[in-house]
């Protein structure tokens, strides 16, 4: 049957409902101040969560939505992580810009290695993010004399948030700080995926040899996300290395660009809140079972890897959306 | 004569010792519709490949309108109007139909690094894309991802792809491949109704279709063009008959 | 000039002990597409079944290896018909996920059954000791390495270029679809190579032991290791992992011996210069 000469008003609509904020999405983030009020002994922990979930957002920016699988992504946050802890050892304490530093740092790395990262897919792809990865890991344990090598950065002073909030041993100022960067880049990341660049991104994903014949310049479009994404592990790096003010080789760490992997991969990738779901579950199951010896959780996240790629292709938001789908299927 | 819209120069490719393009020389005039036959293995989807920049040759020039393109990336090649589709779909599974020729609209105005405003208001885009996949009976289905299409819509949203591009040469590869012969058609009868600037050069294997759609008629054999003309032309041609009575099983 | 041949030989041992573990993962990669991480948990439960053969049942080192071999072979067919059949067509996401988890969850259960200390073994006198040829010390024990390693390559690249079966692999890496069309089983074929470079990763652990040490970790530490050989060297490339072993063989311990702040710096720098020198590898042909 021919398409009626309808009003196009119905597409963008369409396209519209996608962008608009839900209520789950207003409930989540008024839930994300419940710690301070119900949970105060928890909030180191919401702090921990709140820059792993950055961490993981910033991950889920290249693997869930341009198809990037990145085994080196903590180069970026240890990247941040260093140069925010450098700068205040050697007399800027200064929070504010010693995250925007850090955060152009890290920005600057993924800028010079994303003309690498833009040309390769595959195991190719995978091999050069791990090297770039242990390469950095490499790098900071043999310049101890600047990193501190194996004993981590000593000496690291912050001065308090606009010279006012100190950090208080309980955390509120590290929550608050944390969260209020975490709200502030995701809205940030919000819009980006749900721009002409987002649906570029999600493209190159879905089938990166359709682009070139579209005319879109693909290359181009992954060193910008890519650059985008390490600026925000950057600042994730950096909010570990002031409200803590510790900062480890860990940080560099195969381990932890594995965990961030399972954190976005659990929560559901391509989803935006999939890497925020996934750090909370993973970092409040890791602190509710940090009795146990560290081999065994090994073994769980080993177990749940697994089960996740046979069971949750798509996480556990992809499987709630299943469900909701399914649900909706029945009469 | 027409100004030429396509043309190439003298194009050489081979992979090792097997050659799959030698001294291919096309003229392919403005908003003419010429076919591409030929039996399977001669090099037509390599020709394409090659003209559209996803191969490199080893020698020859491909000239688009007036400017040399053989440098060129492919993405750059579509910036300029020289637009493929693809015999096996290679289509975005998951985008919906309307996001993924939304998609091509933006590319085409410069907008895909747009990372600030929200999609919806690109207006005009979205109307566009619309308009397009409308024009292909695709209207109703265009909020359904990709891969829930049935066969013969994917086709159709292969070529609003293209479309989306505004291209001044289109490259269709086999575009009604695998489609049931009933429907091909209707697919082709849509490419005949396609405006005249566009300039189109299709692969095809149904002969009935090739002589009701082309103007003119390039037959290809091992890597070379073995004879060019118009449809009566072809169908008188001895050594094409040659060529076809071997592989005439094919269909 | 004795120190710098002795550094030179170890570095080839270590070449051909790395070229043990990771040719099979060459091969399956290189046939398959499988990004397979878990390789390296065959290579280590092949150790495990020496130390335990020789610890608790006192069995000598040599009679421990064949079964090194068999057993790791074994059990990597098990998870190959079961868990990474049904992923050959997955993401590469989706094949490094369940693979890694693998990896993780085969750590700690070493972790659990065998503590996390590092593994003695007491390899027999006669592969102690050192020969000392024109001022440099050969440990016997690598000569005895060496000699296996090459024995191996022998046999493989003799398998591969003679045998019906080796035609068939060959095939099937060359072009998978092809070889179907000529009535090879490529899924049973397969199956057998997956289970000759596990089995092969499997007695390169067992002979690693008393080289690298063992413990728990081993299936991780000497993952990258392999992946850089295999990228390196070129998928389904016999010849290129052979090459790229050494290579990195040579490299890591000539490193750590002339450079020593430089740490494992160099292969990362080998490996990722290779990579944009060659993106399929020195021998790879994609």
């Amino acid at each position: 049957m021919a398409a009626p000469p309808e009003t196009n008003i119905r597409p963008q609509q369409f396209l519209a409902a996608q962008v608009r904020w839900h209520p789950l999405e207003i409930v989540f983030w008024v839930a994300t101040l419940a710690p301070f009020y119900f949970f105060p002994s928890y909030l180191s922990l919401a702090s921990q969560i709140a820059i792993a979930a950055l961490f993981a957002l910033s991950l889920d920016l290249i693997l869930g939505y341009a198809g990037i699988v990145s085994l080196g992504h903590a180069a970026f946050f240890g990247m941040g992580a260093y140069t925010a802890g450098l700068i205040s050892k050697f007399g800027w304490g200064e929070p504010l810009t010693g995250l925007i530093i850090a955060a152009f740092a890290a920005g600057l790395v993924g800028y010079a290695t994303s003309f690498i990262i833009a040309k390769f897919r595959h195991l190719t792809l995978i091999m050069l993010t791990l090297g770039i990865g242990l390469l950095l890991y490499e790098a900071a344990n043999s310049a101890s004399w600047l990193t501190g090598g194996a004993d981590g950065l000593q000496g690291i002073d912050i001065w308090p948030i606009f010279n006012t909030f100190d950090y208080d041993l309980w955390g509120y100022t590290a929550y608050t700080y944390s969260l209020v960067v975490l709200f502030l880049v995701f809205v940030a990341t919000r819009r980006l995926i749900h721009s002409p660049f987002g649906l570029s991104l999600r493209g190159i994903r879905e089938n990166a040899v359709r682009m070139p014949a579209i005319g879109a310049p693909s290359e181009s479009h992954i060193r910008t996300v890519y650059t985008i994404s390490a600026v925000m592990a950057g600042l994730a790096g950096a909010l570990i290395a002031q409200t803590t003010s510790t900062v480890s080789l860990e940080a560099l760490s195969f381990e932890r660009s594995a965990d961030v992997l399972v954190m976005v991969v659990l929560g559901g990738a391509g989803r935006l809140y999939g890497g925020i779901i996934g750090s909370i579950i993973f970092l409040v199951a890791r602190d509710q079972f940090s009795g146990i010896n560290p081999q065994y959780w090994l073994f769980w996240i080993g177990l749940l890897l697994v089960m996740v790629v046979m069971f949750l292709p798509n996480g556990i938001l992809g499987g709630l959306a299943r469900l909701k789908w399914l649900q909706r299927g029945k009469p | 004569m027409s100004a030429l819209a396509l043309s190439t120069r003298g194009l050489d490719k081979s992979f090792g010792s097997l050659v799959v393009a030698r001294g291919i020389e096309i003229n392919l005039p403005a908003g003419e519709r010429y076919a591409l036959i030929g039996p399977n293995g001669a090099g037509k989807t390599t020709l394409i490949n090659l003209m559209t920049g996803m191969l490199r040759p080893d020698a020859g020039r491909i000239i688009l309108g007036d400017d040399d393109i053989t440098g060129l990336k492919p993405h750059e090649r579509v910036k300029r109007g020289l637009v493929r589709t693809f015999q096996i779909n290679t289509l975005f599974p998951r985008l919906t139909a309307l996001e993924a020729v939304t998609l091509a609209v933006c590319e085409r105005r410069g907008e895909g690094a747009d990372w600030w405003r929200n999609l919806p208001s690109y207006r005009d885009a979205i109307e566009e894309a619309y308009a397009i996949l409308a024009s292909l009976r695709l209207g109703d289905d265009c909020e359904r991802p990709t891969h829930e299409l049935a066969y013969g819509q994917q086709r159709l949203l292969e070529i609003a792809l293209a479309l989306a591009t505004k291209p001044k040469v289109l490259l269709l590869d086999e575009p009604a491949a695998g489609v049931p012969q009933e429907e091909s058609g209707e697919l082709f009868a849509a490419i005949a109704n396609l405006s005249q600037e566009i300039s189109v050069l299709f692969i095809e294997h149904d002969m009935n279709i090739v002589f009701r759609f082309a103007s003119r008629i390039l037959v290809m054999v091992a890597g070379a063009i073995l004879v060019e003309g118009t449809p009566a032309e072809i169908a008188a041609d001895q050594r094409v008959r040659e060529v076809y009575l071997g592989s005439a099983h094919h269909g | 000039m004795g120190p710098f041949v002795a550094v030179m030989f170890d570095g080839f041992a270590y070449g051909m002990l790395l070229f043990l573990v990771s040719v099979g993962l060459s091969v399956t990669l290189g046939m398959m597409n499988f990004v397979n991480l878990a390789h390296g948990a065959f290579a280590m439960l092949g150790a495990y079944v020496t130390v335990t053969l020789m610890n608790t049942y006192g069995w000598s080192f040599l009679a421990t290896l064949p079964f090194a071999f068999i057993v790791a072979g074994l059990a990597s067919v098990a998870f190959e018909q079961t868990l990474f059949r049904p992923l050959y067509r997955a993401s590469d996401l989706d094949q490094v996920l369940l693979t890694i988890g693998l990896v993780f969850m085969a750590v700690a259960a070493v972790a659990y059954v065998f503590g996390t200390e590092s593994q003695p073994i007491h390899i027999p006198d006669y592969l102690r000791g050192f020969i000392t040829i024109g001022g440099a010390n050969f440990a016997v024990y690598r000569i005895f390495l060496v000699s296996v390693a090459l024995l191996v390559s022998v046999l493989l690249i003799a398998g591969l270029e003679f045998t019906r079966f080796g035609a068939q692999i060959r095939a099937s890496v060359d072009n998978q679809r092809m070889a179907r069309g000529l009535g090879i089983n490529v899924d049973r074929v397969f199956a057998y190579t997956f289970a000759l470079g596990s089995g092969l990763a499997g007695l390169g652990g067992a002979l690693a032991i008393e080289v690298v040490g063992l413990d728990h970790s081993f299936a991780l530490i000497y993952l990258i290791v392999m992946l850089i050989i295999v990228s390196v060297g070129g998928l389904g490339s016999i010849s290129g992992s052979f090459v790229a072993a050494v290579v990195i063989g040579v490299s890591d311990t000539a490193g750590k011996y002339y450079f020593p702040y430089l740490g494992a710096f160099l292969i990362y720098l080998v490996m990722i210069a290779v990579l944009l020198w060659r993106p399929a590898g020195l021998f790879g042909k994609r």
